[in-house]
């Protein structure tokens, strides 16, 4: 039932929503994450170039090893539910962002952490 | 089939690897610090949704070969680790830079 409902919905729609079922979770981390820069004025968005750096090497440490553990068949995404769009070494799109997203978002958090620990310690 | 490297080694690996660069090359010793831990308090809530998403959806699917069989909230413990490593991975790049910028 619920299924041909949806399947009702998508296709009035023109849309396949299930090849978003990836890119779903990365936006509710970005839902979930962006307004800590505004609510504890913590200027990581703000400062991008800042953030990047901080980004880019750990996260390229660690596309090597999802390029790797793909290769090695550790895992398989569902080309039902990725918009089948592929970067380099073969990685989907959706786990590109995945790397500038999370971390993203634990920068995030841990200075919204440290400004609330500040207004403790006061 | 066996793997030279399983999903669950290269996590070991990573964590341990991990540790050691927020230790001795950034210097910054997170483990010991309030912050990351109230920090890791809050995210890993949303660590076990967002695996818990892609794994109990199918949308990645893990060969049983590769992984030891213990999950939490429908994904590998795996997964658990591999975000914490990247997490402290990066918050202590981040602190390094900052420190750096003398902030």
């Amino acid at each position: 039932m619920h299924e041909r409902l949806w399947e009702t919905i998508e296709m009035s729609l023109g849309l396949e929503l299930t090849h978003w079922s990836y890119f779903a979770m990365l936006l509710f981390t970005i839902t979930g994450s962006w307004w800590l820069e505004f609510a504890f004025k913590i200027r990581v968005l703000r400062r991008p170039k800042l953030a990047f750096s901080a980004i880019l090497p750990v996260s390229v440490f660690f596309l090597l090893w999802d390029a790797f553990a793909i290769n090695q068949n550790h895992w398989t995404f569902d080309k039902n539910q990725i918009l089948g769009i592929f970067g380099p070494i073969n990685i989907p799109l959706e786990e590109y962002l995945f790397f500038i997203f999370i971390p993203m978002a634990a920068i995030l958090t841990l200075e919204g952490v440290k400004v609330v620990l500040r207004r403790f310690s006061k | 089939m066996r793997f030279e490297l399983s999903y669950t080694q290269i996590t070991v690996y990573a964590l341990i690897l991990t540790i050691f660069f927020d230790m001795f090359v950034t210097k910054n010793s997170l483990l010991s610090t309030i912050r990351f831990w109230l920090s890791y308090t809050i995210i890993f809530p949303f660590q076990l949704i967002t695996n818990w998403w892609l794994t109990s959806r199918e949308i990645v699917v893990y060969n049983p070969d590769a992984i030891i069989g213990l999950r939490l909230a429908g994904a590998p413990i795996e997964d658990l680790i591999f975000g914490f490593a990247m997490i402290l991975a990066v918050m202590s790049m981040w602190e390094t830079l900052l420190k750096r910028k003398g902030l």
